[in-house]
């Protein structure tokens, strides 16, 4: 799986236009077109060049790919990891499975959702954060855990979340 | 063959078999939801649950292969309780208002709860999520209802190759339907009901249209008029208890003159006008290729089924030429009451309101477009399928099957025994060779008992050849020719076709489609479930109500023949070309 493909929230082809987006993403489909299991990494690849799979993209996946378009809409329904919906910046995922759960996830997922005002699967309205929940990275032994975009933050406390995010909010303001 | 065990008495069975065949054979009836036999055996629902000596779960029936010395158990306590508790929550989270569902009493879901002896809902959940699809004129869809036993996804996607319908989200919260949604308007389904025909619920059925009947029939100022497709009269019976098979033309002319239509016609007297237009249009395009060396499209395709059109104008748009330009029997019906008999009786178009009995959902579909409106009217103004006819005889108050026969009126009523088997696959193409033959020859065509076995039956793509020798004068351009025609039901085996005549390796001068699989004897309007056994029973009686008539041409109907004469000329005139022919379009697939 390149980086392009799991980075949801990459900014680097931020500059491209939507035209020039559907462009790249055909160069992308010629390799997926007719290889049996190619719809996966298509769409994933799609989202990490569109940041979310709008419908008119999944749509053209659809015409391209020669696969009905309610298929499709099943496959990207059935992952938790495609979204439909614009995301934002940096995407924070709180980790729910067992160990995680236990330890306290639920409290962390609560503190995230009161300190951005947000619910899972939303996108604060600056754009800067979505919130999202998962099922185990396999830092069990550190729960509970969260990761936003690459980085693995663990043993997080409810108390710490404003000064865990902080961090990704100065980006922002470099940028600016 | 394999040597096994059912509820301690041995039995054998072929290798091959699952246990729930086995059981089957041994006279034992498992309850099923989303098996349906010979389309889907996936073991998602979990009803057809046995237990088996040696796997410490339960299994799954319809799945499971029957492997020798096998001991099966299907009626003990810990089968009959888990299979009621999988019921039990199904229950749980679905729509449960029998009383006002549109499949009470007809539901497999009922019916199997019924027969557990599940008399109270133990668990009590979250119901599964609602949303209605109202957009389409053919069917509705209630998520509420559906359990999820994905057969209208199956039949969807493999039989009719059309895949409008597919899981979306997951867990408690899948529905099925087309993406994030969205009604099925918005994707490439053709209405042809196959859905509903296999859905065990009341989450898909025909969009019911039977209050505007009551309305136009209540209304002192129409004149309502009905037609019947040659399918129902082998079907209708099946909605009162009757076998399938059981042909009822004469009750159920009774039945809707009792319920107060003006006139009863026959579907078949314009599948005979439908013959003399399109047996006229293929030897016209064979001249034309033959004798003018011109360009024609070939081979014609039939245009009869309204989801088969579609189809074409979803996913071969480049091939709408190659359809023939007939309207359906049902449009032509249509058109010919609301400006031949309307002058007869002395109504302006507007003044008739014509009810089409249907076998299908698509005709509801057909009837509604834009451009069935040659007699200055929508040519049909509500299509009824067989199911809602059914409801309104008993809502009438009739006692079907003690009513006695009668005869359709005159002179849209007089249909031939070609036309009747215009209900299943291979009937137009045998209608067609019926008269094409005899016209181009001035011989009857050479099948024993008229019979062309070659294109009959269920096999899915079926083709025959006949050589043309001793033509009469006016079609010496034929003769020597051997005219190669195919016949194809289910959309599935339409696409596989056209895809090998695209491909170059087939070719043929004329080919029958029809949508649903086994013809219109087993369309989406039809009484639920249609199997194969059911198909073969409706097929044997619509030959035997054309095997009972002395008229079996087309080109003999004497009310078809006398239309010509008083009113359109002759097939292909400029009267016809208005009332009787139409166009097709391209439409984005979506």
């Amino acid at each position: 799986m390149n980086k392009e493909s799991v980075c949801a929230a990459c900014s680097c082809e931020r500059e491209l236009d939507q035209e020039q987006l559907v462009d790249r993403l055909n160069e992308i489909l010629v390799e997926y077109k007719f290889k049996d299991g190619g719809l996966i990494p298509a769409l994933q690849i799609a989202q990490g060049l569109f940041g979310y799979l709008p419908e008119h993209v999944l749509r053209h996946i659809a015409t391209e790919m020669n696969k009905p378009y309610s298929e499709v809409a099943g496959v990207v329904g059935f992952y938790s990891f495609f979204s439909t919906q614009p995301r934002g910046e940096n995407v924070i995922k709180v980790c729910l499975g067992t160990a995680c759960y236990v330890r306290g996830g639920k409290q962390v997922l609560d503190s995230i959702k009161k300190e951005l005002s947000i619910d899972v699967g939303e996108t604060t309205s600056d754009k800067v954060f979505t919130l999202e929940v998962a099922r185990c990275f396999g830092a069990c032994g550190l729960a509970p855990a969260i990761m936003i975009n690459d980085d693995v933050h663990q043993r997080v406390k409810p108390a710490r979340i404003k000064q865990i995010i902080a961090p990704y909010y100065a980006n922002k303001l470099e940028e600016a | 063959m394999i040597n096994l065990t059912i509820d301690n008495t041995p039995f054998r069975v072929n290798k091959g078999t699952t246990v729930l065949e086995a059981c089957k054979q041994a006279g034992i009836n498992i309850p099923t939801l989303c098996y349906l036999e010979k389309i889907q055996a996936i073991g998602a629902c979990r009803v057809c649950l046995v237990e088996i000596d040696g796997i410490k779960d339960l299994v799954a029936s319809c799945v499971m292969p029957a492997s020798e010395g096998m001991k099966i158990h299907t009626n003990n306590n810990r089968v009959r309780e888990a299979r009621k508790v999988v019921v039990e929550l199904l229950l749980s989270e679905h729509e449960g208002d029998c009383k006002t569902c549109d499949r009470n009493e007809d539901c497999e879901l009922q019916n199997i709860a019924h027969d557990l002896g599940i008399k109270e809902l133990r668990y009590e959940g979250a119901k599964a999520p609602r949303y209605q699809d109202h957009s389409t004129v053919g069917l509705v869809r209630n998520s509420a209802k559906c359990i999820s036993c994905r057969r209208c996804v199956t039949v969807c996607t493999e039989t009719q190759s059309v895949s409008a319908l597919f899981p979306q989200s997951r867990g408690f919260k899948t529905t099925i339907g087309p993406a994030f949604g969205h009604g099925l308007n918005t994707v490439t389904c053709v209405q042809c009901g196959q859905c509903a025909a296999v859905c065990p619920v009341g989450a898909i059925s025909e969009n019911d249209q039977t209050a505007e009947v009551w309305a136009a029939l209540d209304n002192p100022a129409l004149t309502v008029v009905v037609q019947t497709a040659p399918a129902i009269r082998a079907a209708l019976g099946e909605c009162f208890g009757m076998e399938p098979g059981t042909l009822v033309t004469g009750k159920m002319t009774t039945a809707l003159r009792r319920m107060g239509f003006d006139a009863i016609f026959d579907t078949n007297f314009s599948a005979d006008l439908t013959i003399m237009e399109e047996g006229t249009e293929l030897l016209t395009r064979l001249k034309k290729a033959l004798v003018d060396g011109e360009q024609v499209a070939l081979p014609m395709f039939t245009s009869c089924s309204p989801g088969w059109i579609q189809f074409m104008e979803y996913y071969y748009p480049d091939m709408l030429p190659n359809l023939s330009t007939c309207k359906s029997p049902q449009q032509m019906m249509g058109a010919m009451v609301k400006t031949y008999y309307a002058r007869k009786i002395g109504k302006k178009p507007e003044e008739i309101f014509m009810v089409s009995i249907m076998p299908c959902t698509a005709k509801k579909f057909e009837a509604a477009r834009a451009e069935m409106n040659s007699s200055g009217a929508q040519d049909v103004d509500i299509v009824l399928t067989t199911r809602e006819l059914g409801k309104m005889i008993t809502q009438a108050g009739l006692d079907f099957q003690s009513l006695e026969d009668s005869k359709m009126d005159a002179p849209l009523g007089l249909g031939s025994g070609a036309a009747d088997i215009f209900a299943n696959t291979g009937g137009v193409m045998e209608a067609a060779l019926r008269t094409a033959y005899e016209l181009v020859t001035g011989r009857e065509l050479p099948f024993e008992n008229l019979h062309v076995a070659p294109v009959a039956g269920l096999e899915g793509i079926k083709e025959a050849s006949i050589k043309i020798e001793g033509t009469l004068p006016a079609w010496s351009f034929l003769e020597g020719v051997t005219a190669k025609v195919a016949v194809v039901h289910s959309l599935g085996n339409a696409r596989k076709l056209v895809e090998r005549i695209r491909a170059g390796e087939a070719e043929y001068h004329f080919v029958e489609v029809m949508t649903c699989p086994g013809g219109c004897i087993s369309g989406g309007g039809q009484p639920r479930i249609t199997t194969d056994e059911v198909r073969k029973k409706r097929i044997a009686a619509i030959y035997a109500e054309d095997e009972g008539k002395t008229l079996r041409k087309s080109h003999e109907n004497e009310a078809v023949a006398k239309l010509y004469e008083e009113f359109l000329g002759a097939p292909l005139g400029h009267l016809s070309h208005e009332l009787l022919h139409t166009k097709y379009y391209a439409k984005e697939r979506i």
